[in-house]
């Protein structure tokens, strides 16, 4: 997530406006309708943005629907806890959620579904 | 961390090395922390031995750190290195071999050591003591069928001892001194059926006998009684007790009597000095079970890591045998030595025997033997020292039989198969939660429940879960007294609501930050809690966080497996009309809802609509007059009502208009859990008001109001609160009941296992016998409710700005 307080609107025709920052509220999310299905952009206490396809790896509960706190979610339906920034399950659970890469420039979030990581590695 | 300073640890047991995994979690940087183990190998679970030597387990199954584990933490290992020497004024220790480490902190876990009898011949080869793996390896190698052993001492660990060696295909004899077994655990009845189930085993005990000397050459033969009796043997354990190491901090100079003596924070005379464990003296009080020293580990923990604020209060023990099949508990004043009333049931032909020491209505000890299902139950109604004062009448026969159903015929489960169920709700088996237990070294409830889910949806079978905990780690490892909020505070309930109240909080990250919160975000349990307290402390005051609530609370629906929800329109007292039903189907074929069905609360439940369609749906039922019905909530839900004196021959009162009044009076509260109302027009119940929270039975005279019912994973009946004569007056009970429970029950508690908890005479004497309390109680929950009775589907209806955020915020790609 290292360029997503980047200042300016990216130039990149990858990068998908999706909508202002302030639409998602502090410890929250909004999904957003894709081709790659529902994705859900969570927004942290401290203003950090993700995107997680928002199925639960457990039993596919909507993620969007979840408490955040720190940076993480609980999924709604059973309770696991997803680390948003490696969408992994935490520990005792096991388990991994598709990741796509998203930042904000000038209070806007820009959403990437060319590039999504299904495993824990590091995002773009 | 720049400054890291220096952590010794001498004793690589249990309790100092959960001291050390507890410290890692506060903090983990704040130490090089090295370990001195007299033992070769990594920390083991000592209470796992007795099945080490009964050839259930080896060694490797009941390690908890092995060696790699050191290494992955940074921590230096010193295993087979015994610390001769502490030099306090230089901080270092010095060991056997020359080893020496200089310390910042000490921390003294030596354990206990095997007392041995000053006998003739007790230092030939083939007598052994029962503490480490060393003597399990002793014992295994002098085992072999047919040879003998003789156990001196018939306390817990010689009779596990006994056992073990049995299974090894030795003959053994006990020889025990006092005249019962395990007499410090057991009274004489137990102890009874105990001696008779282990010679039908094929242990022989000797009861009275003391043993005056050892015989042998090169090696113990004879065992030789005074009175002159001879007992061959090939091995002897020797099993009379333990007492506390300290020679090591007495050398030192530390203060020790029986141990070495700590205060609350598990500190010693030397400020830079800790101790935990069995080698402990704490308020007088010696430990050597495990459930108490790993609370002392935490509290020591805390400190190490310079939180500085938890204390150790001392514990309440119980003690089980681990020998398999049989089952045993024993906890408290078991004798009744200080008073009080024996509860005993007894049946000599199915070998169960259950007696409870009841003193001022108050649980103070408990022997169980042949049948322990509710041993964790006893435990816990000991060290909460509740009042059992309204069902002592039905304690024996155990939690099942409170209330007059439930979810009883719990079999024994030390008798269980392997693949019975015991979580009906995540289908896993006894096998796999032994396993867990096992493998992955869980001591407590919460450990199971996080790795096995067993016990962690309707929670029904907790007790079953802690009594397998209990039966293969042998003690009980029942959560601690005083249970905090969550993991992110060690402040219960109770003191978050008190000082939300007394410091004038009034939000959540105000709390936070008050109570010094671990996680300054909070979690998903302490969140909605500290959100709930808020509401219900400040009244029209506090603005409600959403973002605190779960998503049935924030999306005023219940969400299902397929992430659509449901909505139930309120319909008062479960009365409806044409017009009514008629709108309601409108909108059910307008959005074409997949399902409608009734609900057990006489509602209609709309099922399968999407989140994004909630606003437009509730827009089209507002038209037609309909609300929330609020059953996606914390809150009121419904009041359930028969048809009564207005069209049923036996009805003798109106209890459809008392529903709707209840309904109008007590719509839109929010309470720590849900709130289910019945009213029946007469005693033959038709609407069930005596399984609810709230029931109200109209009989000839008046209303009787019942409170506590439930008919969930536990069928609990209502008891009675009192009867009264008018309408007007069930309201303002009724107000007043939902009022205390709001103001004093735990979030997520219902009124059922909280009147469990108060006691029913407390919820008497705050309704019934304090009229003044009961109208004030009554005007709070008005005063409330003047605030909390907006339809919340009209906030958020089709057109409003509530609406927005049910709607997805692009679709793109």
């Amino acid at each position: 997530m290292n360029d997503q307080a980047s200042p300016r609107a990216p130039a990149d025709s990858k990068w998908l406006r999706v909508g202002p920052l302030e639409a998602i509220p502090p410890r929250g999310a909004r999904v957003v309708h894709s081709r790659a299905g529902d994705i859900a952009v969570f927004r942290t206490g401290d203003d950090r943005v993700f995107a997680l396809l928002d199925r639960c790896p457990h039993k596919g509960g909507p993620l969007s629907q979840g408490i955040v706190f720190d940076n993480r979610v609980a999924c709604p339906l059973h309770n696991w806890v997803i680390d948003l920034e490696a969408g992994a399950a935490c520990a005792p659970d096991e388990g991994q959620v598709q990741r796509f890469p998203v930042r904000v420039a000038e209070g806007t979030v820009y959403l990437c579904l060319q590039d999504s990581y299904a495993n824990g590695e590091a995002l773009i | 961390m720049s400054e890291q300073e220096n952590l010794v640890l001498i004793g690589n047991g249990m309790a100092g090395m959960r001291t050390v995994e507890e410290l890692l979690a506060l903090a983990p940087d704040r130490y090089r922390i090295t370990v001195f183990g007299a033992e070769p190998c990594g920390n083991y679970n000592r209470i796992l031995l007795s099945p080490v030597l009964a050839g259930e387990k080896k060694l490797e199954d009941i390690l908890l750190n092995d060696l790699d584990w050191y290494a992955q933490h940074g921590i230096t290992l010193h295993a087979g290195c015994e610390v001769t020497g502490i030099d306090r004024v230089r901080r270092r220790v010095r060991a056997a071999d020359g080893t020496e480490a200089s310390y910042d902190r000490l921390l003294l876990a030596t354990g206990s050591v095997p007392v041995v009898l000053p006998l003739p011949g007790a230092d030939l080869p083939g007598v052994v003591t029962f503490r480490d793996i060393a003597d399990v390896e002793r014992m295994l190698a002098a085992a072999g069928a047919g040879r003998r052993a003789v156990v001196i001492g018939g306390g817990l660990l010689g009779l596990e001892a006994a056992n073990g060696l049995l299974c090894q295909g030795m003959q053994v004899t006990v020889v025990h001194l006092a005249g019962t077994l395990m007499e410090r655990q057991l009274d004489q009845p137990a102890a009874e059926l105990l001696r008779r189930s282990l010679e039908g085993r094929g242990i022989e005990i000797l009861l009275e006998a003391r043993t005056e000397a050892l015989l042998g050459e090169d090696r113990v033969g004879t065992v030789r009684l005074a009175g002159g009796r001879e007992l061959p043997a090939d091995l002897v354990v020797m099993a009379v007790g333990i007492r506390p190491n300290v020679e090591l901090a007495r050398n030192a100079g530390l203060h020790c009597g029986r141990g070495v003596v700590v205060d609350d924070t598990l500190q010693t005379y030397d400020p830079r000095i800790y101790a935990v464990g069995e080698c402990v003296q704490h308020r007088g009080d010696t430990y050597g079970l495990v459930a108490p020293l790993f609370e002392q580990a935490k509290v020591c923990a805390n400190h190490l890591a310079r939180l500085g604020y938890a204390r150790y209060a001392g514990s309440v023990t119980a003690t089980r045998l681990k020998v398999t099949g049989v089952e045993l508990f024993s906890a408290g004043d078991y004798l009744g030595a200080a008073g009080g009333d024996e509860l005993v049931y007894q049946d000599p032909a199915k070998g169960v025997y259950k007696k409870l020491v009841v003193r001022d209505d108050r649980v103070c000890g408990a022997v169980l033997y042949g049948d322990a299902v509710d041993a964790s139950w006893y435990f816990q109604l000991m060290r909460e020292h509740t009042d059992v004062g309204a069902f002592r009448d039905r304690l024996l026969f155990g939690q099942a039989h409170l209330g007059d159903a439930g979810h009883g015929g719990v079999d024994a489960v030390a008798a269980m198969d392997d693949t019975a169920e015991v979580c009906g709700c995540n289908g896993v088996s006894k096998g796999e939660i032994v396993r867990a237990i096992t493998t992955k070294g869980l001591f407590t409830l919460e450990e199971v429940r996080a790795h096995t889910k067993a016990s962690s949806s309707c929670g029904s079978c907790t007790g079953m879960v802690e009594q397998l905990l209990a039966l293969t780690l042998g003690g009980d490892y029942s959560a601690p007294e005083v249970k905090p909020l969550c993991g992110c505070t060690g402040f219960t309930h109770e003191e978050v609501r008190r000082a939300i109240g007394e410091n004038a909080l009034k939000s959540v990250p105000e709390v936070m930050r008050f109570l010094e919160w671990r996680n300054p975000d909070g979690c998903q349990s302490c969140r909605p809690a500290l959100n709930y307290y808020l509401l219900c402390t400040w009244p029209g005051e506090y603005r409600d966080d959403g973002q605190s609530r779960f998503i049935n609370e924030r999306a005023h629906a219940n969400i299902q497996r397929d992430g659509t929800y449901s909505v139930v329109p309120r319909i008062w007292g479960g009365v409806t009309s044409p017009a009514q039903l008629r709108a309601i189907a409108d909108v059910a074929e307008r959005f074409e809802v997949p399902s409608v069905k009734f609900t057990g609360g006489q509602r209609i439940d709309l099922l399968g609509v999407p989140k994004e369609r909630l606003p437009a749906v509730w827009h089209a039922l507002n038209q037609a007059g309909l609300v929330s019905g609020h059953a996606y909530g914390k809150a009121v839900r419904t009041v359930k009502t028969c048809v009564g004196s207005q069209w049923c021959r036996f009805g003798t009162q109106d209890s459809t208009t008392l529903g709707i009044r209840m309904e109008k009076l007590c719509w839109g509260a929010w309470t720590p859990h849900k709130v289910k109302m019945g009213v029946s027009g007469c005693p033959r119940n038709c609407s069930e008001a005596t399984v609810k929270d709230l029931g109200v039975v109209g009989v000839d005279s008046g209303w009787e109001i019942h409170v506590g019912g439930n008919a969930g994973v536990k069928v609990r009946a209502t008891e009675l609160l009192c009867r009264v004569k008018t309408m007007e007056e069930v309201l303002e009970y009724c107000g007043a009941f939902l009022q205390v429970y709001r103001e004093e029950a735990r979030y997520l508690e219902r009124t059922a296992p909280w009147i469990e908890r108060v006691g029913m005479t407390y919820v008497r004497r705050r309704l019934v016998e304090e009229a003044d309390g009961r109208r004030a109680l009554h005007a709070r929950f008005l005063e409330s409710q003047r605030h909390a009775q907006k339809d919340p589907w009209a906030e958020r209806a089709e057109g409003s700005d509530g609406a927005r955020e049910f709607l997805p915020l692009a679709q793109v790609g």
